[in-house]
């Protein structure tokens, strides 16, 4: 059984280690978007974000997405080019800088719909929408103006002795970009660093994912097993891109470039110095 | 883990900030063996000074995805691990309990209601902050306090703007204490409201009454805060946050 809309693993004959495989560009993966689209991110915050996939589609045409996030700055880069309709997120920060600026500028102008769940539902709605499930129970929420903001989400009994829980709604997406450490070229993807995030669940709640890394190898053996987090049958494609991370963490291929960080907090805050780094992503060659 | 003889520090000479560290570490007395989920400087602290001494039952993390063999100081890196906690376990550890979270809050009203989402309409924020985060879960399912470093009308108010973690009278777990740079406050108040429980050293009663925007619970004695042991003032000062941290989030 497959997911609705998934195209990928269809071909059947894994690749062979040196083929070309599913390799692209991230301008490639940002030209396969359309507007309107609903596009998952992985990563949390300001870690292991798929900022070259996330500037590609800042780079492109399209617009008026729907963003579902553990939001740090691509959420913030995202509003920034204007191509925010709604974010799905139960935070926007960018960890060591709480107050992610391009968000906070986007919700307090009213140019974007927000969708705010609890960090434990916005995780439940991932493990729904990755195993087609039509929704998952979980106390989370209750009680909070989460149920207030939010007037669709509806509560039910348990039938086996009647607590009262939210059934919280599969979280579906078109599209999930994810950052991983190592991927081949088949689609499998790596990480090496102390936490996986929830991007596992993203790639099996989208319809198509992309995985960027900072390495394609032919072989993924730099760690055990159970580092191999992404499976090539919830893959399109795979972008070698190092430093892909921008300056989220990228543990242990890097950590946050704190300097990096304050540079892009610090030029949201004034418009001549926005537009200066708006202008070296605009410009920004091809990873 | 040496230094200044024994003795040397005692708790006369101990800073504010040690006295919210050591008022955020009793927070978690008694706990056992329950991860002690803690946010900012004071809070993080506290939960580690609580582990070395008196709740050694506790586990800590490194601050990120690591549970750490033993309490390790500020910004240090993991050193010996004794577990593996992952974002996504933590979110199911929220479900499964054993796990007594201190947060912060920008704003916190009679009942414990708290918002770190938005500041003015939900729609179209003042102030948009950080979301809900976890709030809404660890409130309902977890014990929780709160550690709050500059206490003000604009933080303590009669109505939180948006509810993001839940009161006494929307169907909150447990509120065990609220820690602020000014006193020590539980909701044991009439009807689940806020009480005071101490002031800090060298804090008049008066001051917190008036940097409170409600009615505050307020006993016809109030005690001192326990004022932090020499032998935590040690651990403090030379174990967990050598560089001081602390007086930068809780000015001396």
């Amino acid at each position: 059984m497959t997911a609705p809309g998934r195209t990928a693993g269809t071909g059947g004959e894994p690749v062979a280690a040196g083929g070309a495989g599913k390799v692209m560009t991230a301008a490639e993966v940002a030209a396969t978007l359309e507007s309107g689209m609903t596009v998952g991110v992985g990563g949390w915050g300001s870690r292991r974000k798929p900022m070259a996939l996330v500037e590609a589609v800042c780079r492109s045409p399209v617009t008026d997405l729907t963003v579902i996030s553990y939001g740090g700055p691509d959420v913030g880069l995202l509003c920034a080019y204007g191509k925010v309709r709604r974010v799905v997120a139960p935070f926007v920060t960018l960890d060591s800088i709480p107050l992610e600026p391009h968000f906070r500028a986007a919700r307090q102008n009213g140019v974007i719909e927000f969708t705010e769940y609890d960090e434990g539902m916005f995780m439940f709605g991932l493990y729904a929408a990755a195993h087609n499930l039509p929704f998952l129970p979980t106390p989370a929420g209750l009680g909070s103006d989460v149920m207030a903001v939010n007037p669709g989400l509806a509560t039910v009994r348990s039938p086996y002795g009647g607590q009262e829980v939210v059934a919280m709604p599969p979280l579906g997406m078109d599209v999930a970009l994810v950052h991983m450490n190592r991927a081949d070229r088949r689609g499998n993807g790596q990480y090496l660093g102390p936490d996986p995030y929830l991007d596992d669940l993203f790639v099996k709640a989208a319809g198509r994912a992309y995985v960027s890394c900072e390495r394609v190898v032919d072989v993924l053996d730099e760690g055990p097993p159970q580092t191999l987090l992404i499976s090539r049958m919830h893959v399109d494609g795979v972008v070698e891109a190092p430093g892909g991370a921008g300056f989220t963490d990228c543990a242990p291929d890097y950590g946050r470039d704190e300097a990096a960080q304050r540079a892009y907090a610090t030029a949201a805050a004034d418009p001549e110095a926005w537009a200066a780094y708006r202008k070296t992503i605009d410009e920004g060659a091809e990873r | 883990m040496s230094g200044a003889p024994a003795g040397a520090a005692s708790g006369s000479d101990a800073t504010r900030a040690e006295v919210c560290v050591v008022a955020c570490a009793e927070a978690w007395r008694g706990d056992g063996e329950v991860l002690a989920a803690a946010m900012g400087v004071c809070s993080v602290l506290g939960a580690r000074l609580a582990r070395l001494t008196f709740e050694p039952g506790l586990l800590t993390t490194d601050g990120g995805a690591l549970l750490t063999a033993e309490p390790i100081p500020l910004g240090a890196p993991a050193g010996a691990v004794e577990g593996w906690m992952p974002f996504r376990d933590h979110l199911w550890l929220v479900l499964n309990g054993r796990r007594h979270v201190m947060m912060g809050a920008s704003q916190i009203d009679r009942h414990g209601n708290t918002n770190i989402s938005a500041i003015g309409p939900w729609a179209k924020p003042v102030s948009q902050l950080l979301g809900v985060r976890g709030a809404p879960g660890n409130t309902r399912l977890n014990p929780t306090s709160y550690w709050i470093p500059r206490h003000s009308t604009r933080v303590f108010v009669e109505r939180v703007d948006t509810v993001s973690g839940v009161g006494t009278d929307r169907g909150a777990h447990g509120l065990r204490r609220v820690v602020t740079d000014l006193g020590v406050f539980d909701l044991g108040g009439p009807g689940g409201t806020m009480r005071l429980l101490s002031a800090h050293p060298g804090v008049e009663v008066a001051e917190i009454i008036g940097r409170t925007g409600f009615a505050l619970d307020v006993p016809a004695e109030v005690p001192e805060t326990r004022r932090p042991t020499g032998e935590e003032l040690r651990l403090i000062r030379e174990v967990l946050d050598p560089e001081g941290r602390r007086d930068r989030e809780v000015r001396p």
